[in-house]
């Protein structure tokens, strides 16, 4: 492999001393109180675990989960932000070796202007690799390149012993895969090597268009997921009648260099986003409401071309547009907002409109409702992604009638043999998690076999018994 | 862990059997709370609680609990969260005394401030730093509006309410940072056994009514509320009255 080099930006700092600290997820909900520790070696994590009490201990990557996953009330969280330096890359074959706290922004910023994109990224460029590891993460290409682990060639893990072990899907398929999508549950991932993407270029050619109802966004991706390696719909989730569903699909390729106009074909890998405002913590809860969203989501599609409309787009605008803006969650208030991602396969598409429908007519908004289609599922134990549709909503925690929407969604998602994403819950009941994740007993047991003392918990895992 | 909804997953009441205590784990169970110890003198009344709340399909189990039994406080309650985190503790136990006998007998005038204050005290610090340890949960204390101005009908029980409920903001403040919150609920005249028999005060409710205020204001992770609501408003008026004038506005109510 090559060259030591491309040290992160904090690298060689000093570890910084414990700190009792208030942390939530991205959704600032649910806050609990631990002992953060900001290790810089694998000496000090293998300590701090073996040490860890009777609370335990957890990762924690940049937070960008929205609930409680990243969080251990009364325990030991481990900040593995500080460890965050690409160890080795190798120009000719694409691999990068990492530490846990990379982030994919860092990847982007340092691999792009040798022509690598990551290999998936999610809805913002700030997650480390432990994060987009352990939630075995996928983007608008699932369809085509599947979920974040299926492109990690090894990684290291931690275990609750102290001891290391490395592990590739060949070699130790059982730990690999229940570390992947695991929530950080079955140790601490130390380093990993990836196969990143070879790209001509950093810019997206995007085709855009209008749908006028649910039928056909549908349509419109399943026609387009063929030739496009990025899809994926944005709806306006308070249009109801004979426009519910509506809103437009985006349908993306990396372009190529031909593709370009010429002045940007001068730096075809340029990239350089920056934030172009950050929010203070000044907004009240109750801000975003059904008024104010409803107007957005109706600026938002009618802005969108009726007839289909191709444009270069930035890797920033098309995948992460809420980067743009940081702690952009700061708008929903101190009350904090929820996200809830489901799945269902394609042959329960009467679900996913019967979901649609209700949440329309109950007028809950969500300020970003988005579907997709997912390819065929990774062989991790808890992954989320299977088969079928998944839609996304952002729903503030103060919305009326909502813990009973919720449920009764629940329900309908797991009638239809479909799931809730572990890396977005908040709310759901143990029960359910037992009923929509049938590996999950699988799962416990390579887990208690790696974790005997069930040191690695959290507060999602004690929430969930999981 | 309370989860994003604010919608609590166990709980522990002191008091088991209070009536407005039931009134609350009802609801809290018919919303998502599957575990519910109830800390408690046994009794009938607290084999029917125990009935009632397992029908709502909680996983429901009693403790032997005397609040008047200090020294055993913590012997009784910190095991409990060894067995998985609480997320409320509930401190309902209290009794309202006979004012006029015990102004007669100290003895049975101290059994009154014990139970209220000092059993209230051990029990919520063993309780308090228990939570500490989890780093989460809230403490939810069932004080009165008659801690705000103890009258000459009732200012034992109302004197003993008024150090609980001054104990209480002090341990709210003193638990900062720590993820722990400190609730505390000041209802007026409620309709229960504690004051059955009792002449209806003025703005009274019923433990129907106190437990909604409790949910929703664990929802919120309010530090006081009031219960009727605007109960808070007549008593910062009452709480400003000269002398003279509240001991007029007092003997009418009796
Ligand atoms: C705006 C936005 C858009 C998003 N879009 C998407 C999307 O399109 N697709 C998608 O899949 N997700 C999406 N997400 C969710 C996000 O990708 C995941 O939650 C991701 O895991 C966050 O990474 P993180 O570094 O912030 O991890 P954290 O949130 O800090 O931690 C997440 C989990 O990873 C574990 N973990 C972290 N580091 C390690 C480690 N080194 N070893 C072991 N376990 C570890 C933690 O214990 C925890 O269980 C989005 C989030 C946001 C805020
Ligand atoms: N009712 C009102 O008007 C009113 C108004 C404001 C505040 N409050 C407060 O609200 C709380 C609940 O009262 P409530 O109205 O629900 O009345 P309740 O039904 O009479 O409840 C009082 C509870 O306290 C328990 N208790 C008394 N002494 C105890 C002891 N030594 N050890 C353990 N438990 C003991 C009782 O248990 P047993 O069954 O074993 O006796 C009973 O369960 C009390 O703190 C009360 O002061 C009530």
């Amino acid at each position: 492999m090559g060259t030591e080099s491309l040290a992160g930006p904090e690298s060689a700092g000093r570890t910084s001393p414990p700190t009792r600290e208030r942390l939530s997820g991205w959704g600032r909900t649910s806050p609990s109180v631990a002992e953060v520790l900001r290790p810089r070696s694998r000496e000090e994590i293998a300590e701090a675990v073996t040490t860890a009490g009777p609370r335990g201990i957890v990762a924690r990557g940049l937070g960008r989960s929205y609930g409680d996953p990243a969080q251990n009330g009364g325990g030991r969280v481990l900040d593995l932000t500080g460890m965050n330096r690409i160890l080795a890359v190798d120009l000719d074959t694409g691999q990068v070796v990492v530490e846990p706290g990379v982030s994919l922004h860092q990847l982007m910023e340092a691999m792009l202007p040798f022509g690598y994109f990551v290999p998936v990224t999610p809805g913002t460029r700030h997650v480390t690799v432990g994060g987009a590891i352990a939630c075995d993460i996928h983007g608008k290409s699932h369809h085509a390149d599947g979920s974040f682990a299926q492109h990690v060639v090894s990684m290291d893990l931690l275990l609750a012993d102290g001891g290391v072990r490395t592990l590739t899907p060949e070699s130790e398929p059982e730990l690999f895969w229940a570390t992947a999508g695991g929530m950080g549950l079955t140790g601490v991932v130390l380093r990993a090597t990836l196969r990143m993407l070879p790209v001509e270029t950093s810019r997206i050619l995007v085709e855009t268009k209008r749908v006028a109802d649910l039928d056909e966004a549908m349509a419109r991706m399943t026609e387009t997921d063929a030739d496009h390696r990025f899809s994926v719909a944005s709806l306006d989730n308070l249009a109801t009648g004979p426009s519910l569903g509506r809103g437009w699909v985006e349908s993306g390729n990396f372009a190529t260099v031909a593709d370009l106009p010429a002045k940007q074909r001068e730096n075809p890998l340029a990239f350089h986003p920056k934030p172009v405002a950050s929010m203070p913590d000044l907004f009240p809860s109750g801000l975003l409401n059904r008024r104010t969203i409803r107007l957005m989501n109706l600026a938002n599609f009618r802005r969108a071309p009726q007839n289909s409309h191709t444009h270069i787009a930035s890797i920033g605008g098309f995948f992460h547009p809420l980067d743009a803006i940081h702690d952009w969650n700061r708008v929903y208030g101190p009350a904090g907002f929820l996200q809830y991602q489901f799945v269902v396969p394609f042959d329960a598409a009467s679900t996913l409109r019967r979901i649609v429908e209700r949440v329309a007519v109950q007028r809950a908004p969500s300020f970003v409702t988005v579907l997709k289609r997912f390819g065929p599922a990774s062989p991790g134990y808890l992954s989320f992604p299977t088969e079928g549709w998944t839609l996304t909503y952002d729903f503030p925690t103060g919305t009326p009638g909502l813990p009973g929407l919720l449920r009764w969604m629940d329900g309908k998602v797991l009638e239809a043999g479909g799931r809730l994403y572990l890396a977005k819950d908040s709310r759901m009941s143990a029960a359910d998690l037992e009923a929509m994740y049938p590996r999950l007993e699988a799962f416990r047991k390579v887990r208690a076999a790696a974790d005997p003392q069930g040191v690695f918990v959290s507060d999602q895992s004690r929430r969930l018994s999981l | 862990m309370k989860d994003s909804l604010g919608s609590v997953q166990s709980l522990l009441v002191l008091g088991g059997s209070s009536d407005i205590a039931v009134a609350t784990a009802r609801k809290l169970a018919q919303d998502k709370t599957k575990r519910i110890i109830l800390a408690a003198r046994p009794s009938e009344r607290l084999d029917a609680a125990v009935t009632l709340l397992r029908s709502h399909g909680a996983d429901v189990r009693t403790v032997d609990f005397d609040a008047l039994d200090f020294s055993s406080h913590e012997k009784v309650l910190a095991p409990l969260f060894e067995e998985g985190d609480i997320d409320v503790v509930l401190l309902a136990f209290g009794v309202l005394g006979e004012q006029a006998r015990d102004e007669r007998d100290p003895l049975s005038a101290a059994q009154v401030v014990q139970t209220n204050y000092v059993g209230a005290v051990t029990s919520s610090l063993v309780c308090a730093e228990a939570l500490r340890k989890q780093g989460h949960g809230s403490l939810v204390v069932l004080s009165s509006v008659a801690a705000e101005r103890a009258r000459k009908a009732n200012f034992i029980y109302g004197s003993s309410k008024a150090g609980l409920d001054a104990f209480a903001q002090g341990l709210g403040d003193s638990l900062e940072g720590t993820g722990v919150h400190v609730m505390i609920v000041r209802p007026s005249f409620v309709e229960t056994k504690m004051t059955t028999g009792r002449p209806k005060a003025p703005m009274s409710t019923t433990a129907e009514a106190v437990a909604d205020g409790i949910v929703e204001g664990l929802r919120r992770n309010a530090e006081m509320i009031w219960v009727p609501a605007p109960v808070r408003f007549a008593m910062s008026a009452v709480r400003h009255l000269p002398r003279p004038v509240f001991r007029k506005v007092a003997e009418k109510q009796g």
